[in-house]
C-alpha cells in the first residue's frame, strides 16, 4: 500500500475521533466547561494549536492526478495543491531573492520564495509547513498506541493487585530503567526505520510514566465508597471497571496526552539528528542545517523556518498543556514533567 | 531495616534480569544474529565470512535450548558476560569495549560535572526567587521564562551557542576537545553553558512546584502565626523541607554523570561515552550500543536504590512496611 493512502486513512480516523470527542464534550455539561474554561485561559495557544493541526490535516490528504497511463506522477496533497507544481529551484537561494545563491543565475520563480530554498532547491515554507504533518503524526499515532496499552495495563494492575501488579511493575520498571534515547535508537535500529516504526519505538518508552499513574490512580478509585457500593450489589468486575473506574480516569488520559505530546515532537528532532527519524520533520530540516551555519557567507533561513515552527508548536501545546492540567486536575499530577 | 535494604535489593536484581532478558529479545531474538553479521560486514559479503564472523563474535551457538549442553547457549552467555561486566569487542571494528568505556568516561565527567555542579544551585536558587515572589508578576514572568526556554529544542540551543558565542563573537572554540588543563575548560565552557540552558527552564519549573506545595503545609502558617518573616520562612523552614523531594530528584542524576550527554559530546567533539554511543549508532556497532543500554540501566538502577536508602534517612516519616 502506498504512503499517501495510509495517510489519508490516519487523516479520516484523526477526523472521526476528533469529531466524536467534540460531540462527547457538547453532550456531557462537565467536559463542556472545562474545554470552554481552557480556550478562555489560553485563546491565542489553543488557535496555533488549532492552526498546526490544520495545516497537518491538508498535507495529509493526498491523490494522484495522473492521467490514464500516466502512473509516475507522485500523489500530491492539498498543501502541495497551494504551491505551483514546479516550484523548484536548483540550489539554495535566499528569501525572496531574484537569482541563485551561489552563481547569481536566475530563479525559474524570482521572488516568490517567502522562506528561500534549501540545498536541493525546494520551497522551505513549503517544507515547515510539511513539517506539521510529521508533527501531527508523531504526536498522534504514538499517543494511538501507547494510551490504550498504558490504560490496560494500569488498570488491570490497580484493581486487581496480586500477581498481576507485581508483573506489571517489574515490566514497567525494566523499561524505565533503561535510558530512553538509547532505548529508542536500540528500537528503531532493530525493527527498521520509518514512521511507523519510530511511533512505535516512542510508544514503547512513553507509555510506562503514563501506567503508572493510571495503576496509582486505580488503586485509589478502587477503594472508594462507590465502587465498594457497586461491589456490594454484585456488579461483574468486568463492568465495574467499564462504568465506575475507566470514566474517572479520562481527565488523566486528557492531561497526560497534552503533556506527553511535545515530548514526543521533541524526542523525534533527537532522533532526527542521530539519523533515525521521520523524513520531513522539522528535526530533519535542523539536522541539514547544521553545515550551512559553517558556510560563508551564512544560510540561515532553513534553520530558522524549521526552529521557529518547531518551537511556537512546543510553546503553545506546553501553554495549553499547563492550562489543561490546572483546570481537568489541579491536584494530583503536579510534579509530571 | 536490614529487612528492607534486603527486599529492595532483590527488586533490583529482578529489574536487571528483566533489562537483560529484554535487550536478549531485541538484540539476539527479534535482530537475528544473520542481520548484525551482514549490517557488520556489508550485503555482499560471502557466506563463509559471515560464518567466520559469527563464530568470532560468539553469534553461532543456539539462541536458548542447547539439549546436550544446556548452559552453552547465546542467553547463557549474554546474561553470564553481562553479569560480569565480559562486554567482548565491538561488532564493528574488534576494539575491547571495555577498553573504550575506559578511556571515554575521563571525558564525560569533565563535561557532566561542572554542568551538574554548576546546574543545581543555579536551577535552586532561581525557583527559590521565583517561589518567593509567588503569584506576583516576577512569578508569572518567571513561569513564562521557564516555559520559554522549555520549548526550544536542544538542538537549536546547541547550534544557536555554536553559532553566537564560537563564530560570531569568538568567544570559545566552536568544538574539540583536549585534556590538557590549561585550554580543557576553553573547551568545556561552551557544552557546559548550553546544557545549563537547556536544563534549566524544566528544572526551575519543577523545584519552584516543590517549593509552593511545600509552603502550603501547615508548619507553614504556624511559623507565620509566631511572626516569622517571608525570608525567615522560606530559608529556615521551607527550604529544608523541600530538599527531601529535590534530593530524591537529584541522586537519581548522579550515576547517569558517568554515561555524559550524547548530544552535547557528540556537537562539541569530546570523546566521552555519548560519543561512542553515536559511533555504534551510526556503524551499527550492536554489541556497544547494547553494552551502553545494559550500563545506563544498571546505572539508573543503582540510583534509584540509592534514592530509596537516601529518603529513608532523611524522612523519618517514610515507613520501612
Amino acid at each position: 500500500m502506498e504512503g499517501y493512502v495510509l495517510g489519508n486513512g490516519f487523516a479520516a480516523l484523526l477526523i472521526g475521533l476528533a469529531l466524536f470527542g467534540s460531540w462527547r464534550v457538547r453532550s456531557t455539561p462537565f467536559w463542556r466547561e472545562r474545554v470552554a474554561e481552557i480556550v478562555r485561559r489560553r485563546p491565542v495557544a489553543t488557535f496555533v494549536v488549532a492552526l498546526y493541526v490544520g495545516v497537518a490535516l491538508l498535507d495529509s490528504v493526498a491523490w494522484h492526478d495522473a492521467l490514464p497511463g500516466e502512473t509516475s506522477v507522485d500523489a500530491r496533497s492539498l498543501l502541495d495543491r497551494a504551491f505551483p507544481s514546479d516550484f523548484r529551484e536548483r540550489s539554495y537561494s535566499a528569501p525572496l531573492a531574484a537569482v541563485e545563491f551561489y552563481g547569481g543565475q536566475p530563479l525559474a520563480h524570482p521572488g516568490r520564495h517567502l522562506l528561500g530554498t534549501d540545498i536541493l532547491g525546494r520551497d522551505v515554507l513549503h517544507l515547515a509547513l510539511g513539517g506539521a504533518r510529521v508533527a501531527l503524526l508523531i504526536g498522534g499515532l504514538t499517543s494511538l498506541i501507547a494510551i490504550p496499552l498504558a490504560i490496560a495495563f494500569g488498570l488491570a494492575a490497580g484493581y486487581f493487585g496480586g500477581r498481576v501488579d507485581d508483573v506489571v511493575f517489574l515490566l514497567l520498571s525494566t523499561l524505565a530503567s533503561m535510558p530512553s534515547i538509547l532505548l529508542l535508537v536500540a528500537l528503531i535500529m532493530v525493527i527498521g526505520r520509518g514512521p511507523v516504526q519510530v511511533c512505535l519505538a516512542l510508544a514503547v518508552t512513553s507509555w510506562v510514566s503514563f501506567c503508572r499513574v493510571v495503576r496509582g490512580e486505580t488503586l485509589k478509585l478502587r477503594e472508594l465508597d462507590y465502587v465498594q457500593a457497586a461491589r456490594a450489589l454484585g456488579v461483574s468486575e468486568l463492568r465495574i471497571v467499564w462504568r465506575h473506574v475507566l470514566p474517572n480516569l479520562s481527565h488523566l488520559v486528557v492531561i497526560t496526552f497534552v503533556l506527553t505530546f511535545s515530548q514526543l515532537v521533541l524526542s523525534e528532532a533527537i532522533l532526527s539528528w542521530l539519523g533515525v527519524g521521520i523524513d520531513g520533520s522539522w528535526g530533519q530540516m535542523i539536522d541539514q542545517a547544521r553545515d550551512e551555519l559553517a558556510r560563508d557567507p551564512i544560510i540561515g533561513w532553513n534553520l530558522a523556518a524549521a526552529s521557529t515552527a518547531l518551537f511556537a508548536l512546543i510553546l503553545a501545546v506546553n501553554r495549553v498543556g499547563d492550562a489543561v492540567r490546572d483546570v481537568l486536575d489541579p491536584r494530583t499530577l503536579r510534579d509530571s514533567p | 531495616m536490614l529487612a528492607y535494604l534486603l527486599r529492595r535489593a532483590a527488586w533490583g536484581a529482578a529489574t536487571v534480569l528483566g533489562v537483560l532478558l529484554f535487550l536478549f529479545a531485541l538484540f539476539f531474538l527479534y535482530a537475528t544474529p544473520q542481520d548484525i553479521a551482514r549490517r557488520a560486514l556489508g550485503e555482499k559479503a560471502p557466506p563463509e565470512a559471515i560464518q567466520q564472523w559469527l563464530v568470532n563474535h560468539g553469534y553461532d551457538k543456539p539462541a536458548v535450548w542447547n539439549p546436550e549442553h544446556p548452559l552453552d547457549t547465546r542467553l547463557a552467555e549474554h546474561v553470564r558476560r553481562m553479569l560480569l561486566f565480559e562486554f567482548g569487542r565491538s561488532d564493528a571494528d574488534d576494539v575491547p569495549i571495555a577498553q573504550r568505556l575506559r578511556d571515554g568516561v575521563g571525558p564525560s565527567l569533565s563535561v557532566t560535572v561542572p554542568l551538574f555542579a554548576l546546574g543545581l544551585p543555579l536551577a535552586l536558587s532561581l525557583a527559590l526567587l521565583v517561589a518567593f515572589f509567588r503569584e506576583t508578576y516576577i512569578d508569572r514572568a518567571g513561569v513564562v521564562l521557564c516555559v520559554l526556554a522549555m520549548s526550544v529544542s536542544v538542538l537549536v540551543y546547541i547550534l544557536g551557542g555554536q553559532f553566537l558565542l564560537g563564530k560570531l563573537l569568538r568567544w570559545f572554540p566552536i568544538s574539540g576537545f583536549d585534556p590538557d588543563p590549561s585550554v580543557l575548560l576553553r573547551f568545556l565552557a561552551l557544552p557546559v553553558l548550553v546544557g545549563l540552558f537547556a536544563h534549566v527552564g524544566a528544572d526551575v519549573r519543577f523545584y519552584r512546584a516543590v517549593f509552593l506545595e511545600e509552603s502550603g503545609r501547615d508548619y507553614v502558617r504556624t511559623a507565620r502565626a509566631k511572626g516569622a518573616g517571608d525570608a525567615r520562612v522560606m530559608a529556615r523552614h521551607v527550604l529544608p523541607n523541600a530538599l527531601i523531594p529535590v534530593l530524591t530528584n537529584v541522586v537519581v542524576e548522579i550515576p547517569f554523570l558517568f554515561t555524559g550527554s550524547i548530544l552535547l559530546e557528540s556537537f562539541f567533539g569530546i570523546p566521552g561515552l555519548g560519543s561512542i554511543t553515536v559511533d555504534a549508532i551510526q556503524s551499527n556497532d550492536f554489541a556497544t550500543l547494547r553494552v551502553m543500554v545494559y550500563l545506563g540501566a544498571l546505572l539508573f538502577i543503582a540510583g534509584q536504590m540509592l534514592t530509596d536508602v537516601a529518603y529513608t534517612i532523611v524522612d523519618p516519616r517514610v515507613r520501612l512496611g
